[in-house]
């Protein structure tokens, strides 16, 4: 995010004209309420602001958001994003992304930005699926997932975009999902983060991919499985009967009964999000014996590549005053005057 | 050069030649320097192997570098050596072949053991038989005298062999009559942090020089004086095409008052250009070395997006996989200039070696109807001009332009006379500030693709106020560029990109003959590195009184208006080119010409007497072989090479 001067907007001023085309139901809808809604509490200005995406239903993002956007090709979003932040680094930019995009065509890249830090809020919308060619099994579908290109059920083990996230050097991982409440919240903190913020969102694709997430993630009946994650608070869930110990035993985190609200009793951690090896944990735990960690998982900001390309190339520009003629003639010259020849 | 002892030649072509560890590349450099700043016109070519470091002594290891330099207009690195320096019997086995009869080798005879003689698969030492008549030979223990030369400095012995290359040089320089202290200038200054290797580098150089001068050896070694060519008047330096074309660069983008942005990955031989632009800050010039080409390629979309000018370089492989993003920047109607330093292909093909194989895929090969104008650079000083070129098409016409170069042109290096920046006309780039029409209700508007009399659409930096719009790939509605598939709209944004690009030829200077006629029996067609060869067989033909005319394109898309008209006009049209005769194909397909190919895919340049032969066949004359007499390569007739482009 940038440092800019604040612009009242209302959640009206954030839509186009353009009409909406995904599928009545698409969890993709609920994303963009909560982005429109949270910009306004961003003070974020329009005119500063850019949508960048590649190619799938997500990435058709941009053109339902009145700011500055840019739909590009599949998978590289993040290739222009950096160009453009390299280019301009006042603006603000957001990076929408899908499974397929950003973590198999594109996942190079979603690695080098991570890497490279590039200041900008990335949002994976994940429906474990291929929406927009009809609902192909992706690199985060299940096993056994049926889908047209996998009619036996794929085989293949799916990757984990947070874990990919913090792998390749992230300091920013939050979660969240499409219908949750708390999305606003996440989209805020990762706004707030200097350098590269990584969003995983998990969206349900009723056509392709109906409910997979429901477990954690149903409009209503699901939020004992949901662990959201509060800096310096500790890591209950279940309406704070459960909550995240460590197991010393085994290096790894466990479920514990909280009696009577007393979770020091009980052992349970308080969250650090800057404690890397406790990210790398929860971004791990298998769903099912351990619920879903939602919310910041980790925030620990280093300076942008952006940040400091532009601090040198402003100090190079200072440095000397940039006289093309005298560079056209660098180096070891001679002169050749109109008559005879006088070499050096 | 040894038959013609007497005389001033008015051109030598020297060809050193050596293991790829000797160091034969940086003595090639050096003399090149020095026969600069002595005021020869040369044209040089560097032609090492693929390996970083090929073992030793192999017929593949061997790496030359091979110079002409004249008191004429040089436009080629020369068909055939008059010296030849051999470290090694590898580097004498490779290279013996293209020697002039009667042409000089200088060889070191420390190298040539029998472990090295196996190594080039000779039985016998060459040196000793009489299979080297046709040549003077001029052997003696090079590695020896070097190591006596350097004793003084304490070196271990392999230390000391590596200054061989420095004595092999100060040989040349006595030879060609050349001062020796710029050279000890640039030893100074490179082993500034080990000054003893400076000194005995020194020594070897000055050694090598000594033995030119004193030692009482009869026979092939002379001192030559090389007249300093009559060059325009005006500041002079050498410069390598990536050199030119790097500082092209610099140039067009200040012209378009705009800061660049280079987006590149590694890739022989681009790399250079990245190089080059990662030294010049201060110049407004961001590089951004990319995970791979397709960032590279999107990077520079999204800085041109951004409002600054993108620019990503590469060669055949890389230019593969940028193929995508081009159609985006061509859908999104975006500047971009994308440079190719085209090498032999297909896939990684020969990586060190030049060819022009890339121009089908230059001027076709997108998906889609996706027009995009192409510019072919025709040798290193040239190469400065295109790059300016390519950024103002760019900029004018919102679009991505290809500037074609190659490997030849990327690493050969010529006399260049600086240009005064001055006397280039700026084309600043225009951003929209204000919405740009009026609604049916008489409001302001923003209409991103609406077209200016370019057919340009407006260039609208994010962050602009009130400006907020959404551009992608999708095909877009006329004006608005809202997503719109109806099929009128497509047929008309499809018809409008092509218009556009087709109406730059309405600012391009029209077609002109470079060499003889605008008419008549035979004309040679030619695009990028072939101008040398070209342009010197030509000029031999006409001298020899046949009707042959060279027509260099620049403007390889679109074709200037005239040409067409211009080929018509020859009753032959021969077309050299370093490939299986691509140009050629679209020259018939645009005209309906029968243009004939002369087609070259050897990883070597044209050697002039190869197009002399081909333009003989084409009018049913004899080859100069077949009549005995050889004209020579330089004459007077042309100004410099700068004063024909200036
Ligand atoms: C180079 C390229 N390959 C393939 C496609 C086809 N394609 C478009 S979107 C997509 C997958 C999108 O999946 P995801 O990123 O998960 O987005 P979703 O539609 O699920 O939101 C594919 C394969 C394309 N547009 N470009
Ligand atoms: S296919 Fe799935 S992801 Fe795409 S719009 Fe429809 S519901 Fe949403
Ligand atoms: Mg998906």
């Amino acid at each position: 995010m940038n440092d800019m001067t604040p612009v009242q907007t209302t959640l009206k001023d954030w839509e186009t004209d353009q009409e909406v085309r995904w599928c009545p139901g698409c969890g993709d809808y609920a994303i963009l309420k909560a982005v429109q809604r949270t910009l306004p509490q961003l003070n974020a200005d329009p005119a500063k602001t850019v949508f960048v995406s590649g190619i799938g239903c997500s990435s058709r993002f941009p053109y339902y958001v009145e700011s500055y956007g840019f739909h590009t090709i599949h998978g590289r979003a993040p290739a222009f994003v950096t160009g453009i932040k390299l280019a301009n680094p006042e603006l603000d930019v957001w990076m929408v992304t899908g499974d397929g995009d950003g973590m198999s065509i594109g996942g190079n890249h979603t690695m080098h930005i991570l890497r490279r830090n590039i200041d900008v809020q990335i949002l994976l919308f994940n429906n474990e699926i291929y929406g927009l060619t009809k609902g192909q099994y992706s690199p985060t579908s299940r096993q056994g997932t049926k889908s047209p290109s996998a009619p036996g059920g794929s085989i293949d083990r799916p990757a984990q975009p947070c874990a990919f996230a913090l792998g390749s050097g992230a300091r920013f991982v939050a979660r969240g999902f499409d219908v949750s409440k708390n999305l606003p919240d996440v989209l805020k903190a990762a706004h707030a983060h200097k350098g590269a913020a990584f969003v995983e969102i998990f969206q349900n694709c009723i056509v392709y991919n109906k409910d997979v997430f429901n477990d954690f993630a149903a409009p209503k009946g699901a939020e004992d499985q949901q662990l959201w994650l509060e800096d310096g608070q500790p890591m209950l869930f279940a309406k704070g009967t459960k909550g995240l110990a460590r197991d010393v035993e085994n290096m790894t985190l466990k479920v514990v009964d909280v009696a009577d609200g007393d979770w020091e009793a009980a052992g349970v951690m308080v969250h650090d999000v800057k404690n890397r090896t406790l990210a790398h944990m929860l971004v791990e735990l298998p769903f099912g014996p351990f619920p879903m960690a939602l919310g910041v998982i980790y925030d620990d900001p280093r300076p942008a590549y952006d940040a400091v390309v532009a601090e040198e190339m402003a100090k190079a520009r200072t440095a000397r005053a940039s006289n093309l003629g005298s560079l056209l003639a660098k180096g070891q010259t001679w002169t050749v005057d109109g008559t005879a020849q006088d070499p050096i | 050069m040894a038959s013609d002892k007497t005389t001033a030649p008015e051109a030598v072509v020297v060809r050193f030649a050596g293991d790829s560890g000797d160091g034969m590349q940086l003595t090639g450099g050096q003399f090149t320097l020095s026969t600069a700043l002595a005021g020869n016109d040369l044209a040089t070519f560097p032609d090492f192997p693929a390996e970083i470091r090929a073992p030793q002594g192999t017929l593949f290891g061997v790496s030359a570098f091979q110079i002409n330099f004249g008191s004429t207009a040089i436009e080629t690195a020369g068909d055939a050596p008059d010296v030849l320096v051999a470290m090694n019997p590898a580097a004498l086995k490779v290279n013996l072949a293209a020697l002039k009869p009667g042409g000089l080798i200088i060889a070191d005879t420390g190298e040539f053991t029998k472990r090295n003689l196996d190594k080039a698969k000779y039985d016998t030492n060459p040196l000793e038989g009489d299979g080297l008549a046709k040549w003077d030979v001029l052997a003696f223990d090079i590695s020896e005298l070097t190591l006596e030369a350097v004793k003084p400095f304490g070196l271990g012995k392999k230390e000391a062999l590596r200054c061989k290359n420095m004595w092999t040089l100060g040989l040349a320089l006595w030879m060609f009559d050349r001062p020796r202290a710029p050279i000890h200038d640039w030893l100074k200054a490179k082993f500034a942090k080990a000054p003893e290797l400076a000194e005995a580098n020194i020594a070897a150089l000055d050694a090598g020089h000594a033995y030119g001068e004193t030692a009482e050896i009869s026979g092939p070694l002379k001192q030559v004086h090389v007249d300093p060519v009559a060059s325009e008047p005006g500041l002079y330096r050498t410069i390598t095409g990536a050199e030119s074309i790097s500082l092209g660069l610099v140039a067009g983008a200040q012209l378009a008052e705009l800061p660049m942005f280079f987006g590149g990955y590694p890739i022989t031989p681009a790399s250079a250009i990245l190089h080059h632009l990662a030294r010049l800050k201060e110049y407004d010039v961001q590089t951004f070395q990319a995970e791979d080409e397709i960032a590279a390629i999107c990077s520079a979309i999204g800085a041109s997006y951004a409002g600054q000018l993108g620019v990503t370089s590469s060669s055949g492989p890389g230019i593969a996989l940028k193929g995508e993003a081009m159609g985006l920047a061509i859908m999104t109607e975006l500047p971009l200039v994308i440079v190719n330093s085209q090498r032999g292909g297909p896939s990684t093909g020969l990586p060190t070696k030049t060819e022009q194989s890339d121009l089908y895929q230059a001027v076709y090969g997108r998906n889609g109807d996706a027009p995009m104008p192409v510019i072919a650079a025709r040798s290193p000083a040239d190469a400065f001009e295109c790059a300016i070129e390519a950024c103002r098409i760019a900029v004018q016409y919102m679009t991505p332009v290809m500037l074609l170069t190659d490997g030849y042109i990327a690493n050969a290096a010529e006399p260049w006379k600086v240009p005064n920046p001055a006397d280039y006309e700026p084309f600043p780039a225009k951003f929209l500030t204000e919405k740009n029409a009026k609604n049916a209700e008489g409001e302001d508007e923003l209409l991103p693709f609406a077209r200016d009399e370019k057919g340009a659409r407006p260039w609208i930096k994010p962050g602009t106020p009130g400006l907020m719009h959404r551009i992608g790939g999708i095909e877009k509605a006329q004006g608005t560029g809202h997503i719109d598939y109806s099929p009128a709209n497509h047929q008309a944004m499809t018809d409008a990109r092509k218009d556009k690009v087709d109406g730059i030829a309405d600012s391009i200077p029209p077609q002109d003959v470079c060499l003889g006629n605008e008419s008549g029996k035979l004309v040679l067609v030619g695009w990028g590195s072939t101008y040398g060869p070209i342009h010197q067989a030509v000029r031999r033909a006409r001298k020899r009184g046949l009707d042959v005319s060279h027509v260099h394109v620049r403007n390889v898309w679109p074709l200037p208006k005239n040409l067409g008209d211009l080929l018509k006009g020859f009753d032959k049209v021969l077309v050299p080119e370093m490939n299986t005769g691509q140009f050629k194909t679209v020259l018939r397909d645009q005209y309906l010409v029968d243009a004939q190919p002369l087609t070259k895919t050897s990883g070597q340049p044209f050697a002039i007497a190869e197009i002399e032969d081909a333009i003989c066949d084409a009018l049913g004359e004899p080859r100069p072989s077949q009549i005995g007499g050889e004209v020579e390569v330089n004459d007077n007739q042309l100004p410099s090479p700068e004063a024909a482009n200036p």
